[in-house]
């Protein structure tokens, strides 16, 4: 065992905490106040307030979907479900390049409703909605198969008892499926948080690079390393960083709990 | 409160919540992708097959499922390794190694292929020069990859049966067969499920490849890296049959795995 | 709890559907009198517009004018504007990616036909080398030697590469080769060349970040780098091409966009263009000292014009594609 033990965590080390380590040592190479000054520029401050803004649109948004979806999926039958079930993993089969053109090819210019947005004076490409239509792509999935699981495992015995009782669809859910389902579901947003967070490809292809309007986080990264500004890019990083490690001790407590309530 | 005929009600919000789901599933991703695949076939499906049969397409795409299936590999066996580590051994700081494992998920790919590029590049501190090669692109792969067959596995781990283990052993099996005849079979699903999701996303991987590869045509460049080239080229169609044949590979895995019996 | 949760849900979908609305208004929030344009520029110039555009904004014709400035690849923000990125202005890298607009009918055919001929800087290519010239690299020819590496951007995705390319294939033409021998040397070259990044900007950084021993870039990026406090030194090649870069106010242009174009030519904004590197397009302006002139200058139009170039040399099956494929396989 002990030898199973070094090999796995001389790999993790290797490949994940010296990385790491990296990241936090750029940052404050040339000292706190450098590193606290170029994550305060107005325009970092509002690459992370896009940054959330997409996390709080896209996430609430998957989760309605998710957890519908995943109640459709396991108690309900209707033709065409397999094919749905297959359908909710298709964008972890997407790369995010393609999901960037596929979005152009919609709403660009020439894109298929290109004109008709154009005409309404909405802009969807090279503006927010884009951004956030290419985030809530990247990040659909995860609710869903979280909660999935979750609700096979209960099974249907106390929502079944509940309506023999008396107590209405929304009742049920309310009081008897959610309540077992809240681990699956927040574990799931946490999934989906980290997802958006960190979202660059697809969101890059669609930004438009419109300093301090279009430019979220992940892509400040990209500009500051390409600015020669290397605690520029590192500290906006180790901030991501945090805001991950954030969804990360939040995974870790769920976990937690979910293996007590197991 | 009247009881009301319950079936009724549940029959009618199937179509209602049915038709929200398949409405917004539809819009978000289904669209985007049939616009993929519209352009793909733009000029025919002779113009699809040359975009497709281009030397320096074949050459990414075989690249891509190439390193794909060795990262995958690689995931399968220390994946399942740093699972069993972490579920059946017990050590100071388990639960700091158990959070590390979530982080290159947590972290965004732009930021984790810079600093693979401070560690591997060439003014590495460790010694490691391996950027611009495709040691280099296989170890980006690795760290976007690491968390999926590792959270896959843990909980079947965990909710495995130790008697027959403990069994085989009483009846003098050494540790390693009773992995492989006992335990392994039961973990087969979880390994499925992991590297396929594994799979899938090399397979797309885009920020943090494009900045360690090299993007060298023929030698370093991926799928992505090469549709991106070619919508910089105003080659939209090129780049969309290319993304076709991506995206079918990751379909058919994921809908491969999925038959093996996921969750 | 529940309701509170349900609340929550909703009123979250209500902000969203708030910041949506709001984001696809999508314009700087200009007030009244001054109006805004939008620039959309490629990534190398954005130290000289943040200058010259509160220069700008200084004087009568610029007054209260708000600006929105996006810096990208050029062949990216190219296809942004095709893709319907509101652009007044646009400045790029090089002549076909406002051409490009032209088709779209986004930019007037006749751009070209303004003052310096639709330009608003030039530069050279140049060989970025380590701080000393320790390989001693000075002409083309010794790029070509073994075991040097060098680095390039990938011509099919950076139009700075294809420069790069078009400089290297020049010089042997230049300096009376054949057509074969020239293609010939591209060939020698690329077996050299250890990275293509996707960009000339993060070709630089690749260089800069200690892999190579010699970048082919354009002399205001070396030049940037030197003032943003990297190691390197550059040579100027006795043979190489003239990089002209281009910029135009687009059909549907709002006001003060021709105005703002007329600016970046003047002697004030020129002078801006001079400290950071560029070669202005004010032959007056360029201090021979600093920007010392390269005997075997020549320009694209040595070779067709960039439409010809385009065909010839970077469609997929052209003579570069071919160079990379033989490389490819022989060692792929």
């Amino acid at each position: 065992m002990k030898a199973l033990r070094f090999t796995a965590l001389g790999y993790l080390a290797a490949l994940i905490l010296v990385p790491v380590g990296v990241i936090f040592y750029r940052t404050f190479e040339r000292g706190v106040d450098a590193a606290w000054h170029s994550v305060t520029t107005p325009e970092a401050q509002h690459a992370f307030w896009l940054t959330l803004l997409m996390v709080v649109i896209a996430v609430p948004l998957n989760t309605l979907f998710g957890v519908t979806t995943a109640l459709l999926l396991e108690r309900r039958r209707f033709r065409g479900k397999s094919v749905l079930n297959s359908l909710i993993d298709l964008p972890f089969a997407v790369s995010p390049v393609v999901v960037g053109l596929a979005l152009i090819l919609l709403y660009g210019r020439t894109g298929w409703f290109g004109d008709w947005f154009a005409d309404h004076g909405i802009r969807i490409i090279f503006s927010v909605p884009g951004m956030v239509l290419a985030t809530i792509f990247v990040c659909l999935p995860f609710v869903v198969r979280e909660v999935q699981p979750v609700l096979r495992e209960i099974g249907t015995e106390q929502e079944e008892a509940a309506r023999t009782l008396g107590a209405s669809p929304a009742q049920t859910f309310w009081r008897i499926t959610l309540p077992a389902i809240r681990l699956g579901v927040g574990y799931g947003v946490v999934l989906s948080t980290a997802r958006a967070l960190g979202e660059f490809g697809a969101v890059a292809v669609v930004s438009g690079h419109i300093s301090g309007v279009t430019e979220t986080a992940t892509l400040r990264v990209q500009d500051r390393f390409e600015s020669f500004d290397p605690v520029g890019a590192y500290s906006a990083s180790v901030v991501l960083a945090l805001m991950g490690a954030a969804v990360l001790l939040t995974m870790n407590i769920l976990e937690r709990r979910r293996r007590k309530v197991a | 409160m009247a009881s009301l005929p319950a079936r009724p009600a549940i029959a009618a919000r199937v179509p209602l919540a049915g038709g929200v789901v398949v409405l917004y599933l539809s819009v978000i991703v289904l669209l985007p992708l049939a616009a993929v695949t519209a352009k793909a076939f733009d000029g025919g499906l002779g113009e699809f097959w040359e975009q497709v049969t281009q030397p320096q397409a074949v050459a990414a795409l075989k690249l891509t499922i190439g390193v794909s299936l060795i990262v995958t590999a690689i995931n399968v066996v220390m994946g399942t390794l740093i699972a069993w580590v972490l579920v059946r051994d017990e050590f100071r700081g388990k639960g700091f190694v158990n959070m590390l494992i979530d982080l290159p998920f947590a972290l965004p790919t732009i930021v984790a292929g810079l600093t693979l590029l401070a560690l591997y590049g060439s003014r590495s501190p460790v010694g490691l020069n391996v950027a611009y090669t495709r040691v280099g692109l296989a170890m980006a792969l690795l760290f976007v990859t690491l968390p999926f067959v590792v959270r896959a596995v843990q909980p079947t781990l965990q909710e495995v049966d130790r008697d027959m283990e403990e069994a085989a052993a009483s009846l003098g099996a050494g540790p390693w067969t009773t992995f492989r005849r006992i335990v392994l079979p039961n973990l087969r699903p979880a390994i499925v499920a992991g590297s396929s999701l594994a799979f899938a996303r090399a397979l797309g991987e885009f920020g943090s490849v494009v900045l360690i590869s090299g993007n060298l045509p023929y030698k370093t460049e991926v799928g992505s890296v090469y549709i991106f080239g070619q919508i910089e080229n105003d080659n939209v169609t090129g780049a969309a049959a290319v993304s076709v044949v991506l995206l079918l590979a990751a379909v058919l895995l994921l809908a491969a795995a999925g038959r093996i019996g996921r969750r | 709890m529940r309701i509170s949760h349900r609340t929550l849900i909703a009123a979250l979908v209500a902000l969203a559907a708030v910041a949506a609305g709001c984001g696809g208004t999508g314009e700087e929030s200009g007030a009244g009198g001054g109006g805004s344009l939008s620039l959309v520029a490629y990534s190398t110039p954005k130290e000289v517009y943040e200058q010259v555009i509160p220069d700008f904004q200084k004087t009568e014709a610029g007054q209260g004018v708000k600006f929105s400035q996006s810096y990208g690849g050029s062949g990216e923000q190219s296809r942004a504007v095709q893709g319907g990125l509101p652009a007044d202005v646009v400045a790029f890298s090089l002549a076909p990616d406002v051409n490009k607009l032209v088709d779209k009918g986004l930019v007037d055919e006749n751009w070209d036909k303004s003052k310096y001929d639709g330009f608003v800087s030039t530069s050279v290519v140049v060989f970025a080398v380590r701080k000393g010239n320790p390989k001693n690299i000075r002409t083309w020819d010794d790029l070509t030697k073994p075991g040097v590496e060098v680095v390039t951007p990938n011509p099919f995705t950076s139009g700075g590469a294809k420069w790069n390319v078009m400089a290297a294939y020049g010089s042997q033409v230049q300096q009376g080769k054949s057509e074969g021998d020239a293609t010939a040397y591209l060939e020698r070259l690329f077996k050299n060349v250890a990275v293509q990044d996707k960009s000339a900007r993060e070709a630089l950084q690749t260089f800069t970040s200690g892999k190579g021993d010699v970048l082919i870039a354009y002399e205001n990026e070396a030049i940037t780098a030197q003032q943003k406090g990297e190691d390197v030194d550059y040579v100027v090649p006795d043979e190489t091409i003239l990089i002209q870069n281009p910029i135009t106010a687009t059909t549907d242009a709002k006001k003060g966009a021709a105005e703002f174009v007329d600016y970046a030519k003047s002697d004030a904004a020129q002078k801006v263009f001079a400290e950071k590197g560029y070669r202005s397009v004010n032959p007056k302006l360029v201090d021979p000292k600093r920007y010392p002139q390269p005997k075997g200058l020549f320009e694209i139009a040595k070779f067709g014009g960039w439409s010809a170039v385009n065909d010839k040399f970077f469609d997929p099956d052209g003579v570069v594609g071919k160079i990379e494929q033989d490389l490819g396989v022989a060692t792929g």
